[in-house]
């Protein structure tokens, strides 16, 4: 005789160490298989978009530094790129150089903290996490060597960056981009080959290619699906045409897939920070822009790769001081919408690694 | 590097499809009628020459005399790009038909929407609030919201 079972409804979150932060899924479970989970957002809604519309556009930037915390540094330079885009500034070239920097040490460090998490995620506690805050440490040093801060760096400013690196900022940083490849070969001497993580990672939460496009999955949760798209390289902005680098892809778009994409697009960032730093000229660090800026009536949606994949802001001026609509596009929350797909049919342990390779921030999510 | 659509062309083209469906052309987008925004996004992603697979954002503004939903669309095929449009009047009943069946990204964005700007998007499947929680009053993003 078959024993009677029942649908199960499991609260996780909001407070729960592998969330990531204040998100709740209900997940509805057959014994220990997912059978559905809806993810409950909004714990940190501050309504940034709301209170944008009462600053002026240099008074923002600060709101942007607390949407992705994990990645403030590009946050900035998405938010200061559709300024720019909206108000036609041109910034000079030493300004394009320390942002390309800066953002690429952002991307080398959001990766970090993704891949440190996500194993932590699946049981490694700990150690895996403290290798990668090793090297995370050297590149808040560096952040706040430039801008005085450790997470929320308020660096950019419209038409520039606020204030030129210190001497000792350069040796420092190639010391960092020449000791880095040797740092990323430790980690994937510890990772790649195992045994426990290919077993739990390979295969599992499969968001295949059709579907990743459908959802807008952006970045590298697109990347591991076998999608070829980069904005950096396929909408450049900036100077990124200047740089050479590659685009690395997963093929079948597993956990195992999203963290080697990870794993690969550090050794890229460092390839980048190499050729930056060899080209880096001297001069201004900010163009002549008006202390209040009120750029001429229209719109804008400018979009970059941030670490976690496409950030946009979509903004409409009215040739006032504070912009009319300020909206921002978060990554994570769009790679969101195919975590029902991913689960369904897997376990509550597979559940929490799918989610963690996802690599979301909350402060994003919820603005 | 994405090359904007041209706005004219694919204007051009939306009207012989669908005659009466095109309200205005402004310089960056196409504005579409809201009872016909449905067939239009679905001509974009399935005609050949257009093929908008990737909805990069969807947002709407308020312009006091009327809301506004913004519809970014993006081809990896052709690495091309438009904005598509849609504008109601109505302020006490807005209404914008779902293309959560053409895009799923469209799922989050239009709950987001309706939570902070009041639009209902008929047809998309669980349209509730996305960030502030049941039972909340008003909808802050509207510019009359104080």
């Amino acid at each position: 005789m078959a024993i009677k079972t029942e649908p199960f409804i499991l609260n996780m979150g909001p407070q729960h160490p592998s969330t990531h932060g204040v998100f709740r899924m209900k997940v509805t479970l057959d014994g220990e298989v997912v059978v559905d989970v809806e993810p409950v957002i909004g714990y940190l809604h501050r309504g940034i978009e709301k209170l944008a519309e009462g600053r002026t556009y240099t008074q923002n930037i600060p709101f942007t530094d607390r949407l992705d915390y994990l990645a403030s540094m590009t946050n900035n330079f998405a938010y200061v790129l559709a300024v720019e885009k909206l108000a036609g500034i041109k910034v000079p070239e030493r300004v394009e150089y320390l942002r390309i920097i800066v953002a690429e040490m952002m991307r080398i460090s959001s990766h970090l903290m993704a891949v440190g998490f996500f194993l932590n995620d699946l049981g490694a506690m700990m150690t895996p996490m403290l290798y990668m805050f090793r090297e995370r440490e050297k590149l808040l040093d560096l952040f706040d060597m430039v801008c005085g801060q450790r997470l929320t760096y308020n660096y950019m400013r419209i038409g520039g960056v606020s204030q030129d690196i210190p001497d000792d900022f350069l040796p420092a940083l190639k010391r960092f981009v020449a000791e880095m490849p040797g740092f990323i070969d430790e980690y994937d001497q510890l990772l790649a080959e195992n045994e426990i993580l290919l077993v739990r990672t390979k295969g599992v939460g499969v968001l295949p290619k059709d579907l990743a496009i459908n959802i807008a999955a952006s970045g590298p949760v697109l990347r591991a699906s076998g999608v070829d798209w980069d904005i950096r390289r396929d909408d450049t902005y900036s100077i990124y045409d200047r740089f050479d680098f590659d685009i690395p892809i997963g093929n079948v778009g597993d956990c195992y897939d999203r963290y080697w994409v990870r794993m690969q697009e550090m050794s890229q960032s460092i390839r980048i920070l190499e050729q930056a730093i060899a080209q880096l000229p001297e001069g201004k660090v900010c163009a002549d822009v008006p202390q209040l800026l009120r750029p001429p009536i229209g719109e804008v949606y400018g979009h970059i790769e941030a670490p976690k994949g496409e950030l946009g802001f979509y903004l409409v001026s009215d040739n006032s001081i504070s912009p009319y609509r300020f909206h921002i596009r978060p990554p994570t929350l769009i790679n969101l919408t195919a975590l029902k797909d991913m689960v369904i049919g897997w376990k509550v342990a597979d559940l929490i690694i799918t989610f963690g390779s996802m690599d979301v921030c909350l402060g994003e999510i919820d603005r | 590097m994405t090359t904007v659509f041209n706005v004219e062309y694919a204007a051009k083209k939306i009207i012989e499809a669908f005659p009466d469906s095109v309200a205005v052309v402004v310089k960056v987008a196409v504005v579409v009628n809201s009872n016909s925004l449905y067939q239009v996004a679905e001509f974009l992603k399935d005609t050949s020459g257009f093929e908008f697979d990737y909805l990069n954002n969807l947002t709407a503004v308020d312009y006091i005399d009327y809301f506004e939903v913004v519809y970014n669309l993006n081809s990896l095929e052709h690495n091309h790009s438009l904005v598509l449009k849609t504008r109601c009047y109505d302020r006490n009943r807005p209404v914008v038909p779902s293309v959560i069946s053409l895009w799923r990204a469209a799922d989050y964005q239009e709950r987001e929407i309706y939570d902070l700007m009041g639009i209902t998007f008929e047809g998309h499947p669980n349209l509730k609030r996305l960030l502030l929680w049941e039972g909340f009053m008003g909808h802050p993003l509207r510019r009359d919201y104080l």
